[in-house]
């Protein structure tokens, strides 16, 4: 960069001096300046091609599915609608939740309250590791420890699993995020509890928990869309659930709407991909209002804390 | 902790308070040991995962020891009963570094755009679309890769590349289907592209504002700017989140499961048909029946396990050890 400013500088000097010439940069600055504005247009363009990605995948979905989508399609069982699966999505996802939000909110605790500097990095990197775990190894390991008759608590197939599956990928996203949300929390606050002598866990349930619930909702809506559309761990739990009538047993396997769009995609049958992308959209819409809800409701306690 | 100093109190305030005292105590306690007790646990699982999957390995690993990872044959029905992964791994690097290639620097451009070019207004909207794009289940995606994808990718992408890159035998002739490790490819990259760019993002506006403002002072235009100061600033942040993506390409198993073509063999021809570890898991355990088969597959979650692990600490070492410019990672 250096030696190009010296070129430039030696450029100037060598050309006549003309007072009347416009100010537009002429030769290698010119040169410079043209190849800057090329990158950033690359750079736009690369954030439009994601976007557009973005539509083309949203639009195809909505203009498939959108023909199968009725009232039947939503609250009948097969073969005319997929109210098992949503209903069973909705069992192996609240299962999940409750699973891993307490568990992940104290590690998210653990990490800004009491954790010293090195424990604490330790803990997050488990949760990192956790995170970058690949989700089908995860099924794997219900499978073994949960599913497989030979394994230590094997009952088959089953919801419960499943949900289980589902918590294993929630944990690290709701104590990283809890994590996050808790860091934001003016130190003040639990200063001035602790000035006036007040327990630390009676500061911890009064004071920090109260004030990052609207945080610590938003991080829990956003790992359960997340979860909502995780096949890989599912699958080799909970992959042969009934579809002809809506399930409620937990120790049952037990259809769900990942799954069933996975095994629909596989067979390679018309009807069966009308009925893959109208659950597709449902699921997909339910995800992307999830994440927006999510979002909204953190740019609110953001701007309730701010004012 | 939080009462060091007594002053003078009466009797019956002095044992109310020691009674106070001493249930504050057993709160802290209590607290104290559910946070950690649920932090020990994530760690549990962690090394419970790596236990059963290598517990479950264990007959493959006995028969095929380290071979298993260089031999290519997988004839699963019981009259062969032939397991080995060489032309899995062959799909799974071959897959994840191309849609590296083709998705790490879109994604570091979207970065770039995100902190440094967009205007706040623009940034706010494009902003969460990116990270939208991340939200869309793999099995959609996957779905949509077969059905929308892979037929555009045969007719249009596949000749076209053919006849302008057709001498490198990476592009070879068009194939019938469209599933190839082209496709899944693909499909890894607009997996990985939100990942990394909302990363790269964050560090990117974190390089401080007096060192942009020095070099464009110097006479630095906007992209000398980010050459010489962003960048080489962000360098090893970078590097960190193409590991994580990297390391989410590799482990994904149903959009490539779907999109891949579920081949044995090894092509140097990206169109052909080929298989990863991940999507053979998926692909095959719910259907398993030797258990030399099943295991088999276990080893293929071992490797998977390791290579994910492996990535995932490297990316945090990076992170760690160079990180300039406040990098942290998430």
């Amino acid at each position: 960069m250096s030696s190009q400013l010296e070129t430039l500088g030696h450029e100037e000097r060598s050309r006549s001096y003309d007072p009347a010439a416009p100010l537009t940069p002429s030769g290698n600055l010119r040169r410079r300046q043209l190849f800057s504005r090329l990158t950033e247009q690359l750079a736009t363009a690369a954030a439009i091609a994601a976007i557009a990605v973005l539509v083309i995948v949203v639009y195809s979905v909505i203009a498939r599915g959108a023909g199968a989508i009725s009232w039947d399609f939503i609250t009948k069982s097969a073969p005319v609608g997929v109210a098992p699966a949503l209903v069973g999505s909705a069992i192996i996802v609240a299962i999940g939740t409750l699973i891993a939000t307490p568990i992940g909110i104290l590690i998210g605790l653990f990490l800004t309250e009491y954790a010293g500097g090195r424990t604490a990095a330790l803990v997050s990197l488990t949760m990192d590791v956790m995170n970058g775990l690949p989700a089908i190894i995860i099924g794997l390991f219900i499978f073994t420890l949960l599913v497989s008759v030979k394994g230590t608590f094997g009952l088959g197939q089953s919801a419960y699993a499943a949900g289980v599956a589902l918590s294993i990928i929630m944990l690290p996203l709701i104590a990283r995020g809890t994590q996050g949300v808790l860091r934001l929390i003016p130190k003040g606050q639990s200063e001035a509890a602790d000035a006036l002598g007040v327990a630390r866990w009676r500061t911890v349930l009064s004071v920090i928990l109260p004030s990052a619930l609207g945080g610590i909702l938003t991080v829990t809506i956003l790992s359960v869309a997340r979860a909502a559309g995780e096949t890989a761990p599912v699958l080799l739990v909970s992959s042969i659930g009934p579809i002809d009538h809506v399930s409620l047993n937990p120790f049952e396997a037990i259809a769900n709407s990942p799954t069933r769009i996975y095994t629909l995609s596989e067979e390679a049958n018309p009807a069966g991909f009308t009925e893959a992308w109208g659950l597709s959209l449902l699921l997909i819409s339910f995800i992307l209002f999830a994440s927006l809800g999510a979002r909204a409701l953190l740019a609110r306690s953001k701007g309730k804390r701010s004012s | 902790m939080s009462s060091a100093a007594t002053p003078a109190v009466t009797p019956v305030a002095r044992r109310r308070r020691s009674w106070r005292k001493r249930g504050d105590r057993f709160g802290d306690l209590t607290m104290y040991a559910l946070c950690a007790g649920a932090a020990v646990l994530g760690a549990v699982v962690i090394v419970a995962i790596a236990y059963e999957v290598v517990q479950g390995a264990q007959p493959a690993i006995d028969k095929y020891g380290l071979g298993f990872l260089t031999s290519t044959e997988w004839k699963p029905t019981p009259q062969f009963s032939v397991f080995g992964a060489g032309s899995l791994i062959y799909g799974t690097l071959l897959s994840s570094f191309f849609a590296l290639l083709i998705g790490a620097p879109v994604a570091i451009s979207i970065g770039v755009y995100l902190s440094l070019l967009a205007p706040r207004a623009v940034r706010g909207v494009v902003s969460p679309l990116v990270e939208m794009l991340a939200a869309i289940p793999s099995v959609i995606l996957g779905f949509w890769g077969i059905l929308v994808l892979a037929p555009f990718v045969k007719s249009t992408v596949e000749p076209a590349l053919h006849s302008v890159l057709g001498f490198i035998p990476l592009f070879g002739s068009p194939e019938t289907t469209g599933s190839s490790v082209f496709t899944a490819s693909l499909i890894l990259t607009i997996m990985i592209v939100p990942i990394i760019s909302s990363v790269s993002r964050d560090l990117f506006s974190s390089v401080p504002r007096e060192m942009q403002d020095g070099a464009s002072a110097l006479g630095a235009t906007r992209w000398e700017v980010i050459r010489g100061v962003v960048l080489p600033t962000t360098a090893s942040g970078v590097l960190a989140a193409s590991l994580l993506g990297l390391g989410r390409a590799l482990g994904e198993a149903i959009a490539v499961a779907q999109v891949i073509g579920a081949g044995s063999e090894i092509h140097i021809d990206l169109f052909k048909t080929g298989d990863t570890l991940a999507a053979r898991i998926a692909n095959q355990f719910p259907g398993a029946l030797t258990e030399l088969h099943i295991a088999s597959l276990y080893y293929c979650g071992v490797i998977l396990l390791v290579i994910g692990i492996a990535s995932n600490l490297i990316a945090a070492w990076i992170g760690r050890r160079f990180s300039y410019a406040g990098g942290s990672l998430r």
